[in-house]
């Protein structure tokens, strides 16, 4: 196993368990616990992908989770396939296979790095300036190389095999983070009995200090690691503690609302993967909330600062003390603070050649430069690197004098060998999670960083993400913050060791020996944002942060801009001479760090995912080999073909036996409310069009429900069941939110009514048969009903029995012909059901669907709200003006009615349409014009909304809405089509007797 | 994501409630009285302001009752929750 840049000892990983992986098709080996990135090194690859739009050779720049260049996809096969990842990020596995990304067509040699050459003129706002015309040529040449040359990764083309779970929880106290901070708040809660949960997104708790020197670093003489140890044994013993590690926060919402992701899986040989869960979304609801989320180090912005053996002083310490790895041989570091030192002692001891480290500042009277000195490493005071040297690994360095002010550059440069420079511009609070919860930022102004404002009642940050740096600081604070914060009197005393620490200095763009435009120094690593297109951008206008932010791309990278944002605003701020205070940040906007849509979507239940209702007789809808079609929730049957028998046939059969002998329709699935109340009556004057305070009892009434704004919005037939009691329908799609809308109504604007609702859909199976036979069969079917037409007449109601079931039957009719509507207790629907076909079977009754149903009432012209009506359509262009009440007061829509828009004469009304060939059966949604032309565009006049062919009068019919349509009866208008104009004459809607004979047949 | 305390049920989560649009507007009593244009102002005009506003909700997926509540729309933080026909404490 070839590790050549693995050190002989030290680090967290288990070097007993060896573990084979890919990247780019080779074979690499690694160590249990290692990173992707980690192993990588180990191999002495730096060189992962290219950058998204000069393609210049990118490495690992860091860590973890901030990581803006080492992206790679992870691939299984078509369906298993992760874009986007970072190598930072990554646990190796036996089996793992990773590629690079955003190189074509390979990581070595890169066709679009001829970008590069020609950067000069790819500045900011580059894609919107030249990608805008001809806009023809967008589709077939910009969008194809824009995606070819810029894409992020590939996604999978094929179904997750995986399992995501999606679980609620509840605590007293969330810590967010378990870095030194976030682990002395969990003890402290925990140990005095607070329901904790601590969540890192790390496998491993104990943050930074994981990787602290532990000769200068001590907590109650413990070294680091012996401390996270100890401390973490320590809170699994506590029953009140729950913690997730591998667990991500992604979003905080208000009221302490926090989604966060879990990786149980991914970092599991393939093998252990099986018939376990992938990821869980953890949706936590907490009391209070604790972030402890650390703080994430800066870079320095110079020119040439992106070349792969740049990375972060940080990362390179953590890299060397938690895995072994040392990033390169001849290492220098850049510098404005103490905290690179402990990195350039820690290399010194392990045996890496730390040859120089480059200062802004003047001195520090720090204890670790001091020993770096002593230790005989050249420290360069004052001075700044200006410039790189190496294509795809650095190897030179240019170090130059930085003048008093800081502001330019004195004295001659030197040029120093190296293959790793380590970069320290200090620290940024990681406030990401604060903000996202609504938290405002101050300014820092001696510090340079963006803290949060204020702690609330109900949450708080501790550790450097508040701003607070140093090991004692960190930890006194956090104890005596958690204390306070959970009203906990009991104290931990803290013994604590910690170097003592040097100012700090800040320059947010180092000067440079160049003239202004020549440098190429990067602020956004992962969209190749240069602190030239920062200026160019301010200098044509753009002056709000937001409006930069999205014309440089600036931040808008998968890391947005974890690492340089904080770059981004200095360089604006010293430009246009604003204070950092008074600018402000740009919004940070969930989740921090990128989530699956598997994880969001979780668990995959198939049939699960929504609720079916079925019928009472649904299970002999299937039997008799229904189609059925969904409406709203319910399953309705829609057809039953007999044989073999197409759609088309089994529709035109089933109409036809409708009307020559006896049909049957299961119509339970329309709404049914219960309304009962000394006002029940006047109730229904108020959301009806038309009059009920004069119904008799035992009588039904269509009635038509309007929204305020005079528009249809359901329908239905209500009979009067007692003095005060009344039974509502209403469409099946609209039961649920007419209910609500009454209840609106009756809780809010009327509240003196006296009425009560109840939804009695479920309750009631509701059977309708029709025809000419329909009256034999239910005389069959029901006891005690006198069917005579004097005691039974059109639109009324009886009660009576079907054997010892109590039922309901009103004689009311959707298809236009003799019908009947027995209501039962649900339960007994089917039976009833079964028992109507065996009475009817003598006079050839024929169950028919909703589509049977719907050509049916065509023939009549009933219309089907939201068919004929769209939320546009008053009763007056429907043509119904009959069922508007001209003495009623008020009811619903009422007032708006003659509006002078709804009283135009011009507006679009419900008609009848006349095919000229009776057999050309139109396309519902179809435009009609009147005039036909060449080609589009055409004056479109109205739709087609309904359209049959009809068996009962062996011809097509339509229904139609076209504007000023009352006034063009008998016209001829036009249906263009892609390949035909059909020609229509406007009818009346009711195609099929119009004296209604055939109710009383 | 909030927390609404319904004033019949307690503090339930917002995935339970509807939110209603904006509260008392009072529908007019006399709607055939009205213009066009002070018809209109009732049925159209809603303030919809950066501050706290009142608005109705309804606790749909629990005792399906009516109430009002204010809120900052800023900050989304509910300053009363309170029954219709009942004026808020602030
Ligand atoms: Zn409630």
């Amino acid at each position: 196993m070839s590790n050549e840049y693995r050190l002989s000892s030290g680090g967290q990983i288990n070097r007993s368990e060896i573990i084979s992986f890919k990247f780019n098709g080779k074979i690499l080996y690694g160590y249990k616990g290692d990173t992707l990135a980690s192993a990588l090194l180990a191999n002495g690859i730096h060189l992962i992908g290219r950058s998204f739009k000069y393609h210049r050779p990118r490495g690992i720049f860091t860590s973890g989770v901030e990581e803006p260049n080492a992206l790679v996809q992870i691939i299984k096969d078509e369906a298993k396939t992760d874009p986007n990842l970072r190598a930072t990020q990554i646990e190796i596995y036996e089996g793992l296979s990773a590629t690079s990304q955003n190189c074509w067509p390979s990581v070595k040699f890169d066709l679009g790095s001829i970008n590069n050459l020609f950067s000069p003129i790819i500045p900011a706002g580059f894609y919107y300036k030249t990608f805008m015309w001809p806009a023809s040529l967008w589709k077939n040449v910009y969008e194809y190389f824009i995606r070819k040359a810029a894409g992020l990764g590939k996604s999978p083309t094929k179904k997750d095999p995986d399992m995501y779970d999606h679980n609620y929880y509840h605590c007293e106290v969330l810590i967010v983070g378990a870095g030194p901070a976030g682990l002395v708040a969990a003890k402290t809660a925990a140990n005095a009995g607070k329901r904790v949960l601590l969540v890192d997104e790390r496998p491993n708790f104990g943050g930074n200090l994981n990787f602290a020197n532990e000769n200068y670093n001590k907590i109650n003489e413990l070294a680091p690691l012996e401390w996270i140890k100890k401390t973490c044994l320590e809170l699994k013993n506590y029953k009140n503690i729950k913690i997730l590690n591998r667990t991500s926060v992604a979003a905080y919402h208000n009221y302490n609302y926090l989604i966060m992701m879990q990786n149980l899986t991914d970092h599991l040989p393939d093998k252990d993967k099986k018939g376990k869960i992938r990821q869980r979304l953890w949706k936590v609801r907490a009391k209070k909330v604790i972030l402890a989320t650390g703080s994430i180090e800066r870079p320095m912005i110079f020119d040439c600062n992106d070349r792969p053996g740049i990375m972060l002083s940080s990362a390179v310490r953590k890299y060397a003390n938690s895995y072994g790895v040392k990033c390169g041989n001849n290492i220098s570091i850049f510098t404005n603070n103490d905290d690179a030192y402990e990195t350039a002692i820690t290399l010194h001891n392990k045996g890496i050649k730390v040859k120089s480290i480059i200062d802004i500042r003047e001195k520090s009277n720090g204890s670790l430069p001091k020993k770096c000195d002593e230790l005989g490493i050249k420290i360069h005071w004052k001075s700044a690197v200006i410039y790189t040297e190496g294509y795809k690994k650095i190897n030179k360095i240019h170090v130059i004098n930085l003048s008093k002010d800081n502001s330019s550059v004195v004295g001659n440069k030197l040029k120093i060998d190296c293959d790793l420079l380590c970069v320290s511009g200090g620290y940024t609070p990681a406030v990401h999670l604060y903000t996202q919860s609504g938290g405002k930022l101050d300014y820092n102004e001696d510090k340079h960083y963006f803290f949060p404002k204020k702690n609330t009642l109900n949450q708080m940050s501790i550790g450097s993400c508040n701003g607070t740096f140093g090991l004692k600081n960190i930890i006194t604070e956090s104890h005596e913050k958690t204390k306070e914060f959970l009203d906990i009197k009991k104290t931990e005393q803290f013994s604590i060791l910690e170097p003592r620490s040097g100012n700090f200095e800040n320059i947010w763009l180092i000067p440079s020996n160049k003239i202004s435009g020549k440098t190429k120094s990067f602020v956004d690593y992962q969209n190749d944002s240069t602190a030239n297109d920062i200026k160019l951008a301010l200098r044509e206008g753009f002056k709000s942060i937001e409006h930069v932010k999205r014309y440089t791309t600036t931040g808008m990278a998968t890391d947005q801009g974890k690492i340089a944002n904080m770059h981004a605003l200095g360089i604006i701020s010293e430009v246009t001479n604003t204070k950092l205070g008074e600018l402000g940040t740009t919004t940070f906007r969930p989740p921090y760090s990128p989530i699956t849509f598997g994880a969001l979507v979780g668990r995959n239940v198939g049939k699960f995912f929504d609720i079916v209702r079925k019928t009472p007789m649904h299970n002999w809808h299937e039997k008799y080999n229904a189609k059925f079609e969904d409406v709203g929730q319910w399953k309705r049957a829609w057809y039953y073909p007999s044989g073999k028998e197409s759609m088309y046939d089994a529709v035109q059969r089933e109409s036809k036996a409708a009307r020559s002998n006896a049909g049957i329709l299961d119509a339970s699935t329309l709404g049914k409310i219960d309304i009962q109340g000394s006002d029940a009556s006047e109730f229904l004057n108020r959301v009806y069009t038309n009059a009920w305070n004069k119904l008799a009892i035992g009588k039904c009434r269509y009635g038509l429900m309007l929204n305020d704004d005079g528009m249809v919005y359901d329908d239905g037939v209500t009979t009067r069941l007692g003095e005060n009691h009344y039974i509502m329908t209403t469409t099946t799609g609209g039961a649920a939110t007419v209910m609500g809308k009454l209840e609106d109504f009756l809780q809010t604007e009327w509240p003196e009514l006296n009425v009560y609702l109840t939804s009695v859909t479920d309750h009631f199976a509701t059977i309708s048969v029709c025809g000419p036979h329909s009256k034999k069969i239910l005389e069959k079917v029901t006891q005690n009903i006198d069917y005579s037409d004097t005691n039974f007449p059109h639109m009324s109601f009886k009660n009576g029995l079907v054997d010892k079931i109590n039922c309901r039957v009103m004689r009311i009719s959707f298809t236009g012909e003799l019908s009947y509507e027995i209501n039962v207790q649900a339960n007994y629907g089917q039976s009833v059901w079964e028992k109507c076909i065996v009475a009817g079977k003598e006079y050839g009754i024929t169950p028919y669907g909703t589509e049977a149903m719907h050509l049916l009432r065509a023939e009549k012209g009933f219309i089907i709200v939201g068919q004929e009506t769209d939320g546009t359509v008053t009763p007056v262009d429907l043509q119904m003006d009959w069922i508007v009440s001209k003495k009623k007061y008020d009811f619903i829509g009422k007032r708006s009615l003659y509006r002078s828009d709804t009283i135009r004469e011009d507006r679009k009304q419900y008609v009848g349409l006349i095919t000229k060939d009776p057999k050309e059966i139109l396309e519902e949604g179809a435009q009609i014009v009147a005039e036909v032309k060449n080609k589009p565009p055409m004056d479109m006049i109205g739709h087609v909304t309904s359209s049959y062919y009809s068996p009962n009068l062996n011809k097509s019919i339509a229904l139609a809405i076209v504007k000023n349509g009352k006034k063009l009866k008998g016209k001829k208008l036009y249906i263009p089509m892609p390949n035909k104009t059909i020609e229509v004459t406007v009818s009346d809607t009711i195609f099929l007797d119009k004296e209604g004979k055939r109710l009383n047949a | 994501m909030f927390i609404i305390n319904c004033p019949y049920c307690g503090e339930r989560d917002h995935a339970e409630f509807s939110y209603g649009g904006e509260a008392h507007l009072v529908r007019p009593k006399q709607p055939t009285e009205l213009s066009d244009d002070q018809w209109a102002e009732y049925l159209f005009m809603r303030k919809n302001i950066k501050g706290i506003q009142y608005e109705r909700w309804n606790h749909s997926h629990g005792c399906r009752r009516w109430f009002n509540l204010s809120r900052d729309t800023s900050n989304d933080k509910i300053h009363s929750v309170y029954k219709i026909g009942e004026k808020p404490s602030e």
